[in-house]
């Protein structure tokens, strides 16, 4: 399974049915098609919506219902509509249960930095601060590491913050971490790989349970 | 009886050099791309616009940027415009970003009658270097002033005369919070209906905030499904 696909597999099984979540651009997006069935969420879209369902099929668009992204969507049952205000005092009221966001970095006590790269990316934050402050769980799924093979997770971001100490989870295609008061504790392994390699792609130590480490 | 429907050309005429702008639409929708193409041909220059994005380049207010219109943007996101980014970067244009939802409620506080708010949200970030930050019993806030404009411009789907509005789907975003929150509210409408037509119910603007209705003859391909955000 491509490493993408791999990771919005495993980030679909942290949802409970009945919450509200919202899904960051990229690999998130992908969350949806993984949900195990029998498990009923309402998905909260920045721009006004609750209850966003798949893209559409080309064909089926309808020119005034895309999602943050841009994308074309469905709506599923239940859904609703609001105004910009409104979306984020749900946002910033703490009603999305749980955020899955992208990211550059993410430290060991949960800094998450995702917005600029000074001198070459900085178009502007969007929802992704108040996400990041604001959701009851953000869930950061990403690559291990970059393109180049430098490791996202660190002992502290060199970037700029989006927000401090607000993750939970990383889920990468090679473990499912969680950030701890004590340091990051790693929770599952993928099949690919073995604690050796999660360790040595990651810039910070890692803690290990006592007991087996499940695989996923 | 009231009646506030006007031409496009009449109603545009009171944008003026200088004046700050709200433009409705996240994305391509609720963006009034009608009203845009009316101020880009009057040739209205320094503006300051205030819209969530850039809307892309060749469409929406990426128009009136390209057309050296415009002084200053206030958004929350512009990386689906790369002419805008790169306007940005070579100091052509002034730009200022919030946080979504903070520029929703800068528009709101605006809207109704309030000189700002404090939030805690991005006061651990890089933003408070450009802050104001204030103790509120011990802990620290970041002051936002409310935004209000000269003008908005505004999509709606249906419109009566005397300005009541109804938006459509996720074309709704920051449209009604703009039009609390500028002096003068130009609304182009899908659809103009007689008054008493509407229900009281569903309505999602109430007309006192709307000072013009241009009624919409046809709709331009902008404001159809774009390929390249289809599947």
């Amino acid at each position: 399974m491509p490493y993408k696909m791999k990771i919005a597999a495993r980030a679909a099984r942290e949802i409970q049915s009945g919450q509200v979540i919202n899904l960051g651009i990229g690999i998130p997006t992908m969350i949806l098609d993984y949900l195990p069935a029998g498990i009923e969420v309402f998905v909260q879209s920045e721009n006004g919506i609750l209850g966003i369902g798949p893209r559409c099929s080309r064909g089926t668009e309808d020119r005034n219902l895309i999602d943050a992204g841009a994308n074309y969507v469905t709506i599923t049952p239940g859904a609703s509509f609001f105004d910009s205000a409104l979306s984020f005092a749900l946002i910033r009221g703490g009603r999305v249960n749980i955020t899955f966001l992208g990211t550059l970095q993410v430290s060991a006590n949960g800094d998450l930095a995702n917005w600029i790269i000074p001198g070459v990316m900085a178009p502007g934050i969007g929802g992704g601060m108040e996400l990041a402050q604001k959701a009851q769980r953000v869930i950061v799924t990403t690559s291990h590491t970059t393109r180049e093979g430098d490791p996202k997770i660190l002992a502290h971001c060199t970037l700029p913050l989006t927000a401090r100490a607000c993750v939970k989870t990383i889920i990468t295609e090679l473990a499912v971490i969680d950030v701890t008061p004590h340091g990051l504790m790693l929770r599952e392994i993928a099949h690919e790989s073995s604690l050796r390699e999660v360790q040595d792609k990651t810039d910070t130590p890692l803690l290990f349970p006592a007991e087996e480490i499940p695989w996923f | 009886m009231i009646d506030k429907t006007i031409s496009g050309d009449k109603a545009l005429r009171q944008v003026l050099d200088g004046q700050t702008i709200m433009v409705g639409g996240f994305g391509g929708p609720g963006t009034p791309f009608i009203l845009i193409d009316l101020l880009q041909q009057q040739g209205t220059k320094k503006l300051t616009l205030i819209k969530n994005d850039a809307n892309e380049p060749g469409m929406g207010i990426s128009k009136l940027l390209e057309a050296d219109q415009v002084q200053t943007l206030i958004a929350s996101h512009i990386g689906l415009n790369p002419t805008a980014v790169a306007m940005m970067n070579r100091k052509e244009i002034e730009v200022l970003l919030y946080p979504q939802g903070i520029l929703a409620e800068k528009i709101r506080a605006g809207g109704a009658g309030l000189l700002g708010f404090l939030t805690d949200i991005g006061v651990d970030t890089i933003l408070r270097e450009s802050r104001q930050v204030v103790d509120l019993d011990g802990r620290e806030a970041i002051l936002e002033r409310a935004l209000r404009a000269d003008v908005a411009l505004i999509h709606a789907a249906v419109a009566d005369p005397v300005g009541n509005l109804i938006f459509s789907k996720s074309a709704r975003n920051f449209s009604p919070l703009m039009a609390t929150a500028a002096d003068t509210v130009i609304v182009e409408a899908e659809k103009v209906v007689a008054t008493g037509i509407l229900d009281p119910d569903q309505i999602h603007l109430p007309g006192a905030f709307v000072d013009h209705i241009v009624e919409l003859d046809e709709l331009t391909p902008e404001y159809g499904v774009l390929p390249q955000h289809a599947l």
